[in-house]
This record gives C-alpha cells, sequence and structure tokens, in this order.
C-alpha cells in the first residue's frame, strides 16, 4: 500500500533528478518523516515578521 | 630521558625545548604506540611517518642550533581525516572523495599546529562525510573505544577520540558541527574545545553544514587543549566565516581563581532522557564548583529539531550532485538521510535559521547573568558498537538520534564549549562547560579548576 509521502517523493525526486531507488524508499520515507515531524516543531513557533535569519556572510 | 606514552603536549614540549627529550624521540614514541594498538583500535587511516620524522629532526636541527622553538615543539599530533593533509587524499570519511587528487596544501589549523612546533603523524578515522555520533564507518570499519574495544568512540571525530583516549598522540583535531567533538570525548574519557562558531578557521577542510561547522582540538588535559587552541587562533580571510578578532590566549589565564564566576546548572531539556551516568557526572562537577542555581534554557528541544533541519538540509545540498550521480558510493543510512533532507520544503529551514537568531538572543539574556552553564555532554557512556537502541525510563530510544540531544542545542549558536572527562567506572562519560560567546577562556578556566581538584581526569586506556 502506498504510504502518504510516496507521492511527494516521487515528485521531489523528479524535480531535482535526485534517484530514490524502490529499495530505499522505506528509509528515505522514515528519515523524511523525522525531518518533517522536526520541521513542524520550528514551524509552530510564532516569530516576528521582522526576524532575521542567523547565517554569518562576509562579503 | 625516557618517553612515556601518556606525557601530555606541554610536558612533552617542555622536555624538548629543554633539552631532555628530542622530538624525534616524541615522535617515535607516537608512531610505535600507533603500530602497536591501532590494529584493533582502527583510530587511524593514514599514518605520516616520513613526514613526521622529517618535522621532528628539523625541530631538533633548530634545538641543537640554539634557535627558539615553538611552544609545541615535538608535541605528535593527528587529525580527522577530512582535515587537509598535503599530498593524501581528504577522504572525510567517505569511499567517493577517495578518487579526488591529493590535497595540495595542509589545511590552516595543520598549518599553525606545525608552525608552534608541533609534527603531524596522520589522519584519523571518521564518520562518512561527518553525519554520524557513532564513529563507525562502512568503508574503513568503526573506531574503537580505548577502554572497550567493543564499544564505540562517538562520533563523528570517533578516531580523534580513540587516538587520543588511547594516549596514541596526546593531541589530536576533530570538528563539531552538532557534537562530533564533546560525543567522542565523552564516550573516550577526554578533553574536547569546541570554541565559538568563526574562532578558529576551517580553511582546507571539507565542509558538512557551513553555518554550524566548527573545528577544535581533542587532549588529555586542560592545558593541552588551550595549548593548541592558543596556537590556532586568529583571523584567516580563507574560512569567510573565521572572526576578525585576534588571538585571545588562554594558557595564561588558567590558572586563575574562579571563585567569583557565577555558575548554574543547565536545566529542562538538559535533564530529560538521561541515563544515571549521565546524572551522576553533572552532579559530580556541580557539587565540586558549588553550583546549585538551574536555569532553564527556553526551547532547547525545539534548537535541537532546528539544528537538525539546517543539518540535513544543508548536508544534502552539498552532496546533491554526488547523491545524483554516484548515489551507491555512499554509506546507505547517510545517503537515505541525506536523500530525505533534499525534499525538506524551503521555508522550514528559512525558519529554523529564523529561530535561531531568536534563540541566541534567549541565551543572551541567560549569560546576562551568569558566566557558565554545566550540562552533560552524552545522556549515556559508549554503547556497544552497533547498538541501534537503548531503553530509559521504560522507552525505547534510537540510540544514533539520541546520542547528540544535548550537544546540538549548543552548537547551534555557537557557544563555547569545553566538554570535561568524570572518570566514572566502568566508563567514562563527559560533561559539558559552556560559556558566552568568545569567552573559551571563562570554560576552560572552570575545566582546569576542576582538572586541579581531581574532579574530572583522562583516565589511562583500560581496553587495551
Amino acid at each position: 500500500m502506498a504510504e502518504p509521502l510516496d507521492d511527494y517523493i516521487e515528485a521531489v525526486s523528479k524535480a531535482l533528478a535526485l534517484p530514490v531507488e524502490e529499495a530505499w524508499r522505506p528509509a528515505v520515507r522514515a528519515n523524511l518523516e523525522v525531518s518533517l515531524r522536526l520541521g513542524r516543531l520550528v514551524d509552530e513557533f510564532a516569530l516576528p515578521d521582522e526576524t532575521e535569519p542567523a547565517p554569518i556572510f562576509t562579503a | 630521558m625516557i618517553t612515556k606514552p601518556e606525557m601530555t603536549a606541554t610536558e612533552i614540549a617542555s622536555a624538548v625545548a629543554g633539552g631532555r627529550m628530542s622530538a624525534l624521540a616524541a615522535t617515535e614514541t607516537a608512531l610505535a604506540r600507533i603500530k602497536q594498538h591501532d590494529t584493533i583500535l582502527n583510530s587511524f587511516t593514514d599514518v605520516t611517518a616520513d613526514r613526521a620524522r622529517a618535522k621532528a629532526r628539523a625541530i631538533d636541527a633548530e634545538i641543537a642550533a640554539g634557535k627558539k622553538v615553538g611552544p609545541l615543539a615535538g608535541v605528535p599530533f593527528a587529525v580527522k581525516n577530512l582535515f587537509d593533509v598535503a599530498n593524501l587524499v581528504t577522504r572525510a570519511g567517505s569511499k567517493i572523495n577517495r578518487d579526488l587528487s591529493p590535497a595540495r596544501r595542509d589545511a590552516a589549523l595543520i598549518e599553525r599546529m606545525e608552525a608552534a612546533g608541533a609534527v603531524l603523524v596522520g589522519a584519523l578515522n571518521m564518520g562518512e562525510y561527518a553525519y554520524d555520533f557513532t564513529g563507525e564507518n562502512v568503508h574503513d570499519g568503526p573506531s574503537r573505544n580505548p577502554h572497550d574495544t567493543t564499544r564505540m568512540t562517538g562520533g563523528s571525530s570517533g578516531g580523534s577520540g580513540s587516538a587520543v583516549g588511547a594516549a596514541l598522540v596526546p593531541i589530536a583535531l576533530g570538528s563539531d558541527t552538532n557534537g562530533s567533538i564533546r560525543v567522542p570525548s565523552s564516550f573516550c574519557g577526554i578533553f574536547g574545545l569546541k570554541p565559538t562558531y568563526g574562532r578558529l578557521s576551517r580553511a582546507r577542510s571539507f565542509p558538512f553544514v557551513a553555518s554550524l561547522d566548527h573545528l577544535g582540538p581533542l587532549a588529555r588535559s586542560v592545558a593541552d587543549l588551550a595549548l593548541a587552541y592558543d596556537v590556532m587562533q586568529g583571523p584567516d580571510a580563507d574560512d569567510g566565516a573565521c572572526t576578525t578578532r585576534g588571538v585571545e590566549q588562554v594558557a595564561p589565564l588558567l590558572g586563575q581563581s574562579i571563585s567569583g564566576l557565577r555558575i548554574a546548572i543547565a536545566g529542562g531539556h538538559f535533564q530529560k532522557n538521561v541515563f544515571p551516568e549521565a546524572v551522576e557526572a553533572v552532579s559530580r562537577v556541580a557539587k565540586a564548583l558549588g553550583a546549585t542555581e538551574i536555569v532553564d534554557i527556553p526551547e532547547a528541544s525545539r534548537a535541537r529539531a532546528a539544528a537538525y533541519v539546517i543539518t540535513t538540509t544543508e548536508g544534502a545540498s552539498l552532496h546533491l550532485d554526488r547523491l545524483r550521480k554516484r548515489p551507491n558510493d555512499f554509506d546507505p543510512a547517510v545517503r537515505d538521510r541525506l536523500i530525505a533532507g533534499a525534499m525538506v520544503p524551503a521555508p522550514l529551514v528559512d525558519r529554523a535559521q529564523k529561530f535561531r537568531r531568536w534563540y541566541r538572543g534567549q541565551l543572551a539574556e541567560i549569560f546576562k547573568s551568569v558566566d557558565v552553564l554545566l550540562a552533560p555532554a552524552t545522556p549515556c557512556t559508549a554503547p556497544k558498537l552497533g547498538q541501534i537502541n537503548f531503553t530509559l525510563d521504560g522507552v525505547e530510544l534510537p540510540v544514533r538520534a539520541s546520542i547528540g540531544i544535548h550537544t546540538q542545542p549548543i552548537s547551534f549558536i555557537g557557544l563555547p564549549v569545553v566538554a570535561v572527562p568524570v572518570p566514572l567506572e566502568p566508563l567514562p562519560i563527559g560533561v559539558q562547560i559552556i560559556a558566552a560567546p568568545w569567552r573559551e577562556d571563562l570554560a576552560l578556566r572552570v575545566a582546569y579548576a576542576l582538572e586541579k581538584m581531581g574532579v574530572v581526569s583522562a583516565p589511562s586506556p583500560r581496553g587495551l
């Protein structure tokens, strides 16, 4: 049975020309689920619109 | 003078500069010890014996000619194999990078160590592309813990932890993106310094996550950490994130009293998901320092989540082309994490970086009333090699993902940390001494005081 993220993985795989063999898919899906779960934790945290991102760039 | 395997860098440099021991003898001791023990430990991937002997002889010639030598004269050291070493291929723990041409020039920090008289003896095993907390490597085999060779060294600077923990060399250099100096320091029972983000040049080292990568030393004493740290400081235009601050020497300050320092224990996230050994280690350190105040670090769990998101996506971006062209040459576990990282929507990454700014502000407020924070370096002592899960409070947790839960929220905002080893039996475990940005001096002074009190020390290797 197809998992909910499989269509997404398929679409991004094509968009990025990034191969995902069938055998790797369960592990990729499991890792993506963790990334998205942790990403949601960040997403849920309200920040002011003016917040600057943190990376340092020195020209 | 007869060399002893566990001589510190400070002792070696003093003996060499004072003419009581030759740099060549110190180098031969390290090379012999590597030969004797590294077939089991697997901490080295390259031993640069010819280069080391040539360098040692040059130092001895300078001393014989009456010239002044540097503060690390004759001190053997080794580097994680993501540092460029001239004429070696920088493999960064991977199979793929072995097809690159050999490096033409040493990494900036190797140049600075050698300018101070240190002698490079080789390059060290590491987790593939530094995306690792275990010290295991599918291409080179795992580095092994010198206190129990069936156990992990911790990663990703696993060879660095193993080589110093086994006293093959007194100093090694490693990298720390989410904990990769502090975790092996904890599991291998040694001292490790992750300086402030941007403090030490990363020029000519293979990157992982540009906005989180730090380099630093691992050693068997605080004085050795400070000695190496001091000679590696200074601006470097070849690393865009490297500070323009001048050198701020710490070694001369180590003996200063810490009685006026405000030291607190990190609460909340840092007191969860810990085994009794980690609780005991923090408790011993806190008691010795008279620290009783517990300070909650707001949103530290979310900080760890944001560090995870930035790591997986920046790492994926770095390796995107290799993932397209040579996916079967990666460690499958690393490949699958990176592919997943490439699929994380961009707004989440942007929000993680913005959260990072907010979180940094929260810690800046805390450091107005606290000088130093104490936290576990790892939730547990070294797990068994290959161990997948451990059970904590009746809950089964994945080992790999859980090892860095207390280091990630700290490196996320680039705070300086000294990991100090508490020599528990049967295995040591580390505690993080955390200071405000650019205050490595405070963390090192507290670590030094603990060492003098006998609360923390690098135990002799128990598994050899």
